[in-house]
């Protein structure tokens, strides 16, 4: 008895440094709209500046002193990035903030190692709480009672700071309607950067408090972010005591799922996700998201097919590419390979993204399942490739056709996190389900049969499949089915008003997303040779996301120059540099500040800025019409 | 004494919000080709009313007949498969698609082609919705995109929209709305014009009383939830019960207001 009573202790202390970072994220969101990726980024500085503060100011007071000091100047940070960088980018679509945070979030994660080293960082204990409390027994760390103290009195603080303050009703006028606050003279600007900082504060807290329980190291972001998402989802975007009740239950989940669940512990938290995500879309503690109103300007170029003369261009560099084999060596036709295979897997979210209007933030796991189920046929079944190749991908259908079912209940922010959580469920099957997928070893030896064994005939079977899967994608763009569903991404109102089920248009799309998606990964299985839980993982759905951004998501060619341009300079960047996140994460940065509309929508504007300057032509009617490519 | 059932019949249509109720046994009936107009102050159960009409909202207790057959409780989408076409009172159009394209949607959906996948949407109907975009006035600006109209022309767009399924009735919630006075007159021209030559029903919600006296064939006046007044322009313009209702606020406002001055 005694035993659980500690591990539901050490729950609480967990949720503390969670609820500390999932509040500022909440905030920050609440207000600017903005989902800050780079949160886990500053509650990793804040635990880096922490530990060499307080190793070099030695006391009491230089310890509290140094966790404090070490969160203000993490705020600062902050301030600086909200300025510089945010401001640039409040008005650019929702997404283009999350790239442009995450970008900031690789860059970080450079600079750490650069400056505190690769190695984990063990920080030193907390004056006065440095010994254990018996408990029947048991110890319990007192410092984790500390924590457990902490997280109410943060709470109660912060619930303060709002209802009593008059920046707190500001920040809370704001929540619901800041174009209204804007209207009633309140300085945003202001407004915005204050509410930045108090989150980066809060994030930076949480993560220079962890430093007596766990040690620093440089990958510390993405766990916490991920876990941060999933709290603030489940409590509700924007809620303060559904962070809380949220942090609360999703460290107290960890702590008894490994006890009682210990083969889907993991999956433990993501699943309560799901249900909640289903029943109560907008969190536990959230309200339901008023419809925010439409960034005006941000699409008004229609779509067009290719001309023939692009038509011929695009076949042009078809064939030029696959004259590759022909100048280059082997290395090089790996390379290819793989591009071409990221240029499948973008552009099947591409087209979920661009036509459909749904961000899938846990693409991946149809990569992964596509992936998966050739090892599987070709390992278990023995099936020869070209059958695993066409069955493969089935596994990736039907996930996307199950998970996608739920996904396309939800819009916006909250289908990103639902697919995300689905996205981790599958990655933790692969994870812990060690006796049917190998678990962290994976599945080996997954080779191509003789007549795709060589580089040159495997870059050519890649290169064919890219290009079909793009062709039949495009066709699919201007078929009556995307008409429709670019209808539904519109507007689901008038959808239904002209007898569109709204819903099903948006699965199929999930379900041809995810298909696409598993071809790429069957391929993917074939060139790597194996199979491993990260071909399911965050950082790919990461990835995708970023390919389609940076290619332009307002484009129906983005996904295709988006996959080619990051994944080459992705591998480019890994074989020249050390410091290959940080010039990735400062190009993504410099890309969302200075081309909010990614490659291919640049392009665009630079052809529109060409024809604008011949002459125009005389009547409102005449004036040319520009389209997207 | 008629043998074939009205277009539209509504029978004891009552919904609560709480203890509020919103509309409260409101029946009435619309013949083919006819065009009526339901009016009433604010929050007198005009958009509750409508929403139980078009399939957003389901009535506590009542009927809604379209052509003899019930609609209750069925959702938008099926409702307009009955051959029911609308208006928003804010527009609602595919602000990214082009003029042309947002009528081809409403095609493309009529003709059951919504899962087609490797159709040719852009020529899809090319000439229906050309038609169409013809008929409301809007053949010039086929390749707009949608999101640069001015509200006007939004408005004859949905117009365009709703006929898209050769509809039998139209509802129209306000459809002038944020229209400057010459467009309204346009419009409602437009709409009754097309109305009678296809002989479709048409039922529209409406502030603005001149465009109601010289559009409506009949008028119902609504006043906190339930029926007060049906007929023809005149008989409702006489009606004294619709006059108190109207010019009754003025007064009730005034009375107020002189009371909060003098204390």
């Amino acid at each position: 008895m005694a035993f659980y009573v500690v591990q539901f202790l050490t729950g609480l202390a967990s949720a503390a440094s969670l609820f500390l970072v999932a509040s500022g994220l909440s905030i920050i969101f609440g207000v600017t709209r903005i989902v800050n990726f780079a949160h886990g980024a500053f509650y990793m500085i804040g635990a880096y500046i922490a530990f060499t503060l307080t190793e070099r100011f030695s006391g009491a007071f230089g310890f509290w002193g140094g966790v404090v000091v070490a969160a203000l100047a993490v705020a600062l940070i902050g301030v600086l990035v909200e300025m510089v960088l945010l401001r640039r980018i409040y008005h650019a679509p929702e997404l283009f903030q999350l790239l442009g945070t995450f970008g900031l979030t690789l860059m970080v994660e450079d600079l750490v190692v650069l400056i505190w080293g690769p190695d984990d960082l063990v920080g030193r204990r907390a004056p006065g709480f440095k010994g254990a409390v018996d408990f029947f027994g048991q110890n319990i760390p007192s410092y984790d009672l500390f924590l457990i103290a902490l997280g109410p009195v943060v709470l109660g603080i912060l619930w303060l700071l709002f209802q009593r303050t008059r920046w707190g009703v500001l920040v809370r006028a704001a929540t619901q309607d800041r174009d209204m606050v804007a209207a009633l003279g309140v300085n945003q600007k202001w407004l915005f950067t204050s509410v930045f900082a108090v989150g980066v504060f809060l994030a930076a807290l949480g993560g220079a408090l962890q430093i007596p329980r766990d040690a620093v190291h440089h990958a510390m972001d993405l766990r916490i972010i991920v876990e941060v998402f999933v709290v603030v989802v489940i409590g509700g975007l924007g809620s303060i005591v559904g962070a809380f009740v949220a942090a609360v239950l999703v460290s107290e989940l960890n702590a008894f799922g490994i006890l009682i669940f210990p083969k889907i512990s993991i999956i433990l938290v993501f699943l309560v996700m799901a249900v909640v995500l289903i029943v109560r879309p907008w969190g536990l503690f959230g309200k339901p998201e008023a419809a925010a109103r439409k960034t005006p300007g941000l699409t008004v170029n229609p779509w067009r097919p290719l001309t023939s003369n692009e038509r011929l261009a695009s076949l042009a560099a078809l064939v030029i590419a696959a004259t590759l084999p022909l100048f280059v060596g082997n290395y090089a036709l790996t390379v290819g390979s793989e591009i071409a295979i990221f240029v499948i897997f973008a552009v099947s979210l591409h087209f979920l993204m661009s036509v459909g209007g749904l961000a899938s933030f846990g693409h991946a796991a149809y990569f992964g399942l596509g992936a998966y189920g050739v090892a599987f046929l070709a390992k278990m079944a023995g099936l020869p490739m070209i059958v695993c190749l066409l069955l493969g991908p089935l596994l990736g259908c039907m996930g996307a056709a199950i998970f996608g079912f739920f996904a396309v209940q939800l819009s916006g922010v909250y289908f990103a996190m639902l697919t995300l959580a689905f996205a981790q469920i599958v990655w933790s099957i692969a994870f812990q389900w060690v006796s049917v997928t190998g678990g962290d070893n994976g599945i080996l030896g997954v080779w191509p049969a003789s007549w795709a064994a060589s580089p040159s005939h495997f870059y050519w079977l890649a290169l064919g499949v890219a290009a079909l899967v793009t062709i039949a994608l495009r066709i699919a763009v201007f078929s009556p089915f995307g008409y429709a569903l670019r209808a539904t991404r519109d507007s689901v109102l008038r959808s239904e008003a002209v007898g569109i089920n709204a819903k099903r248009i948006q699965w199929t799309a999930f379900v041809i997303a995810g298909t696409t998606a598993g071809i790429g990964g069957a391929l993917f299985a074939y060139l790597k040779g194996s199979v491993f839980p990260d071909n399911l993982g965050i950082s790919l759905s990461v990835d995708a996301l970023v390919m389609v951004l940076l290619g332009g998501v307002e484009t129906v060619s983005g996904g295709v120059i988006g996959a080619i341009v990051y994944k080459a300079l992705n591998i480019w960047l890994v074989s020249q540099t050390d410091l290959s996140k940080l010039v990735l994460g400062g190009f993504i940065v410099l890309i969302v500040v200075v081309f909010p509309k990614g490659i291919v929508g640049m392009l665009e504007m630079l052809a529109q800025r060409r024809r604008k300057s011949s002459p125009p032509g005389s009547s409102l009617l005449a004036k040319p019409i520009e389209s997207a490519e | 004494m008629s043998v074939a059932p009205p277009l539209l019949a509504v029978e004891g249509l009552t919904k609560s919000y709480g203890g509020i109720h919103a509309v409260r046994g409101v029946s009435f009936s619309l013949r083919a080709g006819e065009i009526l107009a339901l009016i009433g102050p604010n929050g007198a159960g005009k958009s509750t009313c409508f929403d139980m009409l078009n399939g957003q909202n389901r009535p506590d207790t009542g009927q809604v007949r379209l052509l003899g057959e019930e609609t209750t409780g069925k959702k938008p989408r099926d409702i307009w498969r009955m051959g029911v076409g609308r208006t928003f009172q804010i527009t609602a159009t595919f602000a990214t698609m082009t003029v042309r394209e947002n009528v081809q949607v409403a095609l493309i959906s009529h003709g059951r082609q919504l899962f087609n996948l490797f159709g040719s949407a852009p020529n899809f109907d090319r000439g229906e919705a050309g038609r169409l975009l013809e008929l409301v006035g809007m053949g010039g600006y086929a390749d707009r995109p949608c999101g640069e109209l001015a509200y006007g022309d939004l408005k004859r767009l949905e117009l365009a929209v709703a006929l898209a399924n050769q509809p039998k009735l139209l509802l129209m919630d306000e459809p002038t709305a944020g229209m400057a006075p010459r467009e309204r007159v346009d419009l409602m021209r437009l709409t009754a014009q097309i109305a009678r030559e296809k002989s479709i029903g048409v039922l529209f919600t409406e502030h603005d009383m001149d465009v109601v006296f010289e559009h409506a064939d009949r008028i119902i006046v609504l006043n906190r939830g339930t029926l007060i007044a049906e007929g023809s322009p005149a008989e409702v313009r006489g009606n004294p019960q619709v006059q108190a209702v109207y010019l009754g606020e003025g007064l009730v406002y005034d009375a107020r207001h002189r009371e909060g001055a003098s204390s």
